[in-house]
């Protein structure tokens, strides 16, 4: 408390010393007499004895004056009433009151100590020197209802309140106060300066049914007055369903130029106010963004909000409008869209809104723009999306903090409408191709990967210099688990590729890829892509030192490939390259040996369904799986069944000269590499066989064989090795094959 | 296939007439997206340009309004096409266009909803301001303050000007359909709280963007080629430059004042191609003009940032800031601007 007034008393100290000097010797005291006013106050007499007393001394004097009340008994009553009466509105024109001042005089105007003249004169002087603190106005509204103070003053208060009504410091409980000052608007007299009140602090949730009907009695009562008409408006501007009369579409004066006693002093309120004075509550019509030029305003979004009618339609259209508005056949107001049954039932009468970006946030509006085909929104939405971006992301470089969060929010809220689309929008791949030349690989890192996810479809000798260049790079020097995620990000975009052309081919004819008009070359591409990223993963197998996990997200690529033909119905079946393939053979990590079987038998599979289908439809076969692809999958295969099966390693091809195998001193080596000696199998074979023969002291691993062997495979399988078991069923024919 | 493909598309191409000149199956969105793949997979801008031919304006040109828009410091701004643009409203966009500004004033202050501003707006085309037929015609918007006090003259103050244009603006009209009026260059002079307002306003209104348009070392070094390369045959002012080296505590700004002549003497001497700018010129003269300068001062411009060039033709800051000084050679240096316009929104 005392630093508070240790404040205040300093501001009065500054304003008081552009003055004049001389007061300043005082002000020091008024603290002291403050306190001691208590015993002083009936002194008041004595205190105009000293005429040469200084202003705030005065006023201090004046307010408590007030605060007592009269006193009766003196017969100088009026004199030192109206002295007093000219302090304070000395003081409240040149300086403003305080909050306090303020507080205790509105207390005593409102609560009819003194005659109705004078109870109007303070009302008149009521200035704030910064704001009004909302207690204060709800202590005064409550004077309202006991019936001291006359119809004028009420009037008059309710006037003062609607010019004051930006100084005052919280709104929060006035607006409590809604229903009462609602239910004044019965007074007639009180009738348009509540209607004004109203109009100022109206929300949405004040919006009822009740009180519709309410204001709609009113207004048969009185007729179409301008204030009433006022207040409507702004309520079906919140629940256009509620009000079914037809209101003038513009906006006119509702709201007379009143003769206002506070003009000018509330003028030199504002430019006093101009430096702290905090952001006003923004009015209740249309919130506008000023957001254009970089933000001197911040904590606004970077999405607009959803709004129809545009001014364009009111102005260009404007006899169409009129007639919508007699037909009473108008459109739906986008705010009041909410759900998705309500978008169907409306959607040939769907109002757009005026920014197309707003659709952003709204995934009813989402559902609609994309299944329009008007290129005017898409391109009205490629231009906002493109821009925003670029301009944000320029910003978000700028460093700055809370700016850098709102843009990695936005890229989060774009992601996710290209989600729930299932497709990427093309000023996101523009922006990429923009941005991604001078991409770190460390800001947005998440989101960049996401948005090249979406990239769509296209032919990939155009994506390779503006995307694969760029990104490959960053791919090497960067960690493994910057790798891990590019990878994880172009199994993604493969997938959406694929589900994108799929899509195209079943529902010929393909309209959306006009860069690659047939299915050949659509195939080229993706094989151009698989290719690539198999290059990729080759030279990061190499770089991060066969790493399992690194591995794993390879895999996880493979997994899609693999599926293609089956999957997606599109004629492709690309091998994984011998480096790949080879590394998860042999590797320490038995999932991925899992994962390995597990993609094998897919190839398997799909090169069955590619080859049953070639040999039905011999006469129209638009693509031919090169034998190569066959023979290549087979010598996997060969090579899968001899290490893990048959002990025969690598026997076929000319991967290792047998000789130097024979030269490192393993004697059997040809048994190291089967499913029980496997490098990642060991431990489960020892597993295997102390579950067997719990009291064994020395496990030998070749006894897993015959009977054994099988019994080894079902315990694999119960492992978890479902990829095996799956191999095994599609690639193994005779399980006893193995034993020899 | 092929004919099955164009049938498939006949009712989408009737939706939008627009796009009847266009490629079956090729959107303008498209369009525009090759255009941007085009960008950035080449060298991003032409090597090679026009010398600016003098008074390409139009006939129809009111000089008043041109002389309006010369000797006065222009911010610029790309400007993404509006949306359902129409030059017969302007007289409505006026109305709409002050109401607006006049709630913005007001906001936050205690309302009186009605109360007469002393605010007018004024729309008006600027013809002939275009480069080639197809360019949407060039306006103007004034923001002016009515003067109360003196009745017998009624000199209303210019508080903010601002214009929008489209000089040769081929390469954005033919991606866009008809709904849209493309005028790529936004000019502003005055306060740029009332830049935002109007901003804003445009964007709430046409759908459209703005974003402050950057003028890049490499582009003041062409402006300055081609503006010196211009004949002129009145007033000349120094040709002059500025390089910013960004040294703390305060960065120190280099100034390179030439005489006209002298800079003129210097094109011609690296100017070989008739009736073209090319970027090997543009470099040399650059070269010229930076080893002159070492041989005196022993300081490598090249190390530096040019920040502004200024010629007798006109001005420009890499902040985007411009003055077009020459009558002349106005839409010539509009088209450069649009250029880069075009270049940032696409």
């Amino acid at each position: 408390m005392s630093t508070q007034r240790a404040t205040k008393n300093s501001q009065v100290r500054t304003r008081i010393s552009q003055g004049s000097n001389s007061f300043q010797t005082s002000l020091s005291s008024w603290e002291v007499k403050q306190k001691s006013s208590g015993s002083k106050l009936n002194s008041s007499m004595e205190d105009s004895k000293h005429p040469d007393d200084q202003p705030e001394d005065d006023l201090q004097r004046a307010v408590k004056y007030f605060e007592k009340g009269p006193m009766k008994t003196l017969r100088s009553k009026d004199k030192i009433l109206e002295k007093h009466l000219k302090t304070v509105e000395n003081v409240a024109w040149k300086n403003g009151l305080t909050p306090e001042a303020i507080d205790i005089l509105l207390n005593v105007a409102l609560s009819g100590k003194f005659g109705n003249a004078v109870n109007m004169r303070m009302l008149k002087y009521m200035i704030p020197a910064t704001l009004i603190s909302e207690d204060s106005v709800v202590k005064a509204v409550s004077w309202l209802c006991v019936g001291k103070c006359s119809g004028n003053t009420k009037v008059l208060f309710y006037r003062w309140l609607v010019a004051m009504f930006d100084f005052i410091d919280h709104k929060k409980q006035i607006g409590l106060l809604y229903g009462f000052f609602f239910a004044s608007l019965q007074d007639d007299a009180l009738c348009p300066y509540v209607c004004h009140l109203l109009y100022l602090l109206t929300k949405k949730e004040n919006v009822k049914p009740f009180r519709v009907r309410k204001l709609l009695d009113l207004q048969t009562k009185i007729g179409m007055q301008p204030h009433l008409q006022a207040l409507l408006s702004l309520y079906k501007f919140f629940a256009p369903t509620l009000i079914s009369v037809s209101l003038p579409a513009r906006r006119k004066i509702y709201f007379k130029k009143s003769e206002n006693p506070w003009a000018s002093a509330l003028h030199a309120v504002r430019l006093r106010n101009q430096g702290p004075f905090p952001e006003p509550l923004k009015l209740a019509l249309g919130p506008v963004n000023v957001r254009f030029l970089r933000r001197k305003c911040n904590s606004h979004s970077i999405i607009p909000v959803v709004n129809s009618g545009s001014y364009a339609k009111e102005g260009g259209e404007k006899k169409m409008n009129l007639s919508d508005c007699l037909g009473g056949s108008s459109s739906l107001p986008l705010e009041q869209l909410q759900s998705f049954p309500q978008l169907l039932q409306n959607i040939h009468c769907l109002e757009l809104p005026s920014q197309m970006g707003s659709v952003l946030n709204n995934s009813i509006l989402l559902h609609y723009v994309n299944c329009v085909r008007d290129e005017s929104i898409l391109l009205r939405f490629y231009y906002w999306l493109s821009q925003t971006l670029q301009e944000e992301y320029i910003w978000y470089k700028m460093k700055n903090c809370e700016e850098g969060k709102e843009f990695i929010n936005f890229l989060d809220t774009v992601i996710r409408a290209e989600c729930f689309l299932q497709e990427g929008f093309y000023s996101c791949e523009a922006f990429l191709y923009k941005s991604l030349p001078l991409w770190d690989g460390f800001s947005c890192r998440s989101q960049f990967l996401q948005l090249v996810a979406w990239i769509p479809f296209s032919s990939f000798s155009e994506v390779k210099p503006l995307l694969f260049d760029h990104l490959a790079p960053l791919f090497f020097t960067s960690t493994i688990y910057f790798k891990c995620s590019v990878l994880q990000s172009l199994k993604e975009m493969l997938q959406n590729w694929l589900l994108q052309l799929s899509v195209d081919t079943y529902m010929q004819p393909m309209t959306s890829s006009p860069l690659e008009t047939t299915l050949g070359g659509s195939m080229n591409s993706v094989s151009n892509l698989i290719d690539y990223v198999g290059w990729m993963s080759t030279i990061a197998m190499r770089l991060e030192s066969n790493s399992t996990f690194l591995l794993h997200f390879i895999l996880d690529f493979y997994e899609k490939v693999c599926d293609i033909y089956v999957n997606y119905n599109l004629p492709l079946v690309v091998l994984l390259p011998p480096v790949i393939f080879h590394s998860a053979l042999l590797s320490l990590d038995a999932s991925i040996l899992n994962q390995l079987c597990y993609i094998m038998h897919r190839y398997h599979n799909n090169l069955a369904a590619a080859k049953k289908k070639e040999l039905l439809q011999k006469a129209k076969s638009e693509f031919n799986f090169s034998s190569k692809t066959c023979k290549e999958f087979n010598h996997y295969l060969t090579v899968m069944v001899g290490c893990l099966w048959t002990s025969k390693p690598f026997e076929k091809g000319d991967y290792f000269d047998p000789q130097v195998l024979e030269k490192t001193g393993m004697a059997e080596y040809k048994h190291s590499l089967n499913l029980v000696h496997h490098p990642s199998l060991l431990s489960y074979a020892a597993s295997f066989l102390l579950q067997e023969s719990p009291e064994e002291r020395t496990i030998s691993m070749s006894s897993i064989r015959g009977k054994k062997w099988n019994c080894y495979l079902d315990y694999l399988f119960s492992e978890g090795f479902q990829g095996l078991k799956l191999f095994r069923t599609s690639s193994i024919r005779c399980s006893s094959v193995s034993q020899s | 296939m092929d004919t099955y493909d164009s049938a498939g598309l006949t009712p989408r191409q009737r939706a939008s007439s627009g796009l009847k000149d266009y490629f079956v199956g090729v959107t303008p969105l498209q369009k525009r997206l090759e255009s941007v793949r085009r960008q950035n997979s080449f060298f991003p801008t032409p090597s090679r340009r026009k010398i600016l031919q003098c008074s390409q304006l139009q006939e129809d040109v009111d000089p008043h309004k041109v002389a309006f828009l010369l000797h006065k410091q222009w911010t610029i701004y790309s400007l993404t096409p509006l949306y359902k643009f129409s030059y017969t409203n302007l007289k409505e966009y006026s109305r709409l266009l002050s109401a607006f500004i006049a709630a913005e004033k007001q906001k936050g202050l205690a309302v009186e909803v009605g109360e007469d501003f002393n605010i007018k707006v004024i729309f008006s085309t600027l013809l002939g301001v275009k480069g080639t037929q197809r360019d949407p015609e060039a306006f103007l918007i004034q923001i002016l303050s009515k003067s109360q006090s003196s009745h017998e003259h009624r000199e209303d103050k210019v508080l903010w000007t601002g214009w929008f244009c489209c000089v040769s603006g081929d390469s954005l009209l033919e991606t866009v359909s008809e709904d849209f009026t493309c005028l790529p260059l936004f000019l502003a002079n005055g306060a740029e709280s009332n830049t935002a307002l109007i901003g804003t306003w445009f964007q709430k209104t046409f759908d459209c963007y703005f974003s402050p348009l950057a003028i890049s070392a490499f582009n003041l070094s062409w402006m300055a080629a081609m503006w010196t390369a211009c004949k002129m045959d009145g007033y000349l002012a120094t040709t002059e430059f500025f390089w910013s080296v960004p040294c703390s505590p305060q960065s120190l700004d280099i100034s390179y004042a030439i005489h006209p002549e002298d800079a003129k003497a210097l094109w011609d001497s690296v100017h070989k191609t008739p009736g073209e700018v090319t970027q090997e010129e543009v470099d040399l003269f650059m070269d010229c003009l930076c080893s002159h300068f070492h041989r005196h001062f022993k300081i490598h411009l090249s190390a530096t940032r040019l920040v502004r060039v200024s010629t007798s033709v006109a001005s420009a800051h890499t902040d985007g800031k411009i003055k077009i000084l020459c009558h002349k050679y106005l839409v010539g240096v509009l088209a450069y601007l649009t250029e880069l316009a075009i270049f940032q929104i696409e």
